[in-house]
């Protein structure tokens, strides 16, 4: 089943044309890395399929529904930026989560962050920034959606808490679902990736298997992304 | 979580390697189970489909064999070990010679090289 399609999906922002008629369809059980520089248009097509941009042409659905309330509920998403009220406490986002999110597997959240040793009465603003990225994720990884979107889950965390996050997402994810994860970092993450999509200027410059893509260039994707986008 | 994957080679072929050559060692014998994919996917770091077509791909060789409900488990015995190890070393030798051949030896060259190399050792 698809889970994302995009057709001739564009947006602008005034003159500027963020995404250029994007045709787009991602697969259930895949883990995609949205790639592309600053500027290329992946924060906005996540924000699109989330519902918090609406498309200036184009279609975008997601389970074969426009963006509602229903796609919502399909989506968990995890914003680039810290994004929960940062005086509640690990034990009271839970509490929040279950409330929010019907999907929500609060026994398996709780067992994460356990193995983590977090401190259930910490409040966020008080947690490291690695240890606040951590939570972030937990609770986006421990709803069962069907598309999971990931902006920059790894920016600027060290390689330690950069494993940890990308073992959780391979750990957690099931095969009914789409791990969209958009990110520059691309050799942190590319041998978890099924798929990579290469964002240029709001186009689709590529769409591939990540192992079709190293044998037909005989690079990785990192060296492929390279030279595509060299400045 | 070890990178053990060079990044530019399609990472299935390397695991098909890399569980061949354990079958070669005897790390795995005859009749042992694999681990289940997750699991493999989480040791080395990648993708739960990309373990699955390395396993798809020694099934179909007929050097893993799948129970529906159990699992999988190698399925070998030694004639099969002897060509895995054929297939391996073939390959090996071939990298050997595309190498020194760029550097401008010739396959003479290169099978004297290959035999002072095992004497003085």
């Amino acid at each position: 089943m698809e889970t994302l399609v995009c057709e001739g999906l564009s947006k602008s922002y005034g003159s500027k044309l963020a995404l250029n008629r994007i045709d787009l369809r991602l697969e259930e059980g895949r883990i995609v890395g949205l790639l592309g520089p600053n500027g290329s248009g992946k924060t906005t097509l996540i924000k699109l399929a989330s519902r918090l941009l609406v498309p200036s042409e184009g279609r975008i659905t997601i389970c074969g529904e426009e963006p509602s309330e229903i796609t919502k509920a399909l989506i968990s998403y995890l914003p680039d930026r810290n994004f929960l009220p940062d005086w509640m406490n690990s034990e009271e986002l839970l509490q929040m989560y279950g409330d929010f999110f019907g999907d929500f597997d609060e026994v398996k959240a709780l067992e994460m962050l356990n193995n983590l040793n977090i401190d259930m009465k910490m409040p966020i603003k008080k947690m490291s920034k690695g240890t606040r990225d951590k939570v972030q994720l937990i609770l986006t990884m421990s709803r069962h959606a069907k598309l999971y979107l990931l902006d920059e889950p790894i920016a600027g965390v060290d390689p330690a808490s950069r494993d940890y996050i990308l073992n959780t997402i391979i750990n957690n994810y099931d095969e009914e679902a789409t791990v969209l994860i958009s990110t520059h970092l691309i050799s942190d993450v590319e041998s978890v990736l099924d798929e990579a999509i290469f964002l240029k200027e709001g186009e689709i410059f590529l769409h591939k298997n990540s192992d079709e893509l190293r044998e037909e260039t005989g690079k990785s994707i990192d060296e492929y992304f390279r030279e595509v986008f060299r400045c | 979580m070890p990178r053990v994957f060079s990044e530019n080679v399609p990472i299935y072929l390397q695991l098909i390697e890399m569980l061949k050559v354990s079958i070669v060692t005897g790390e795995y014998k005859a009749d042992d189970k694999l681990p289940p994919v997750r699991e493999l996917a989480l040791r080395y770091g990648v993708n739960p489909n990309t373990v699955q077509r390395a396993y798809s791909e020694l099934e179909r060789e007929g050097i893993v064999q799948s129970e529906r409900t159990s699992g999988r488990y190698i399925n070998i015995d030694a004639q099969k070990i002897n060509e895995l190890k054929k297939g391996i070393s073939e390959e090996y030798i071939r990298e050997l010679f595309e190498r020194l051949r760029q550097i401008g030896l010739s396959g003479k060259e290169i099978k004297n090289l290959v035999n002072k190399w095992e004497e003085n050792k």
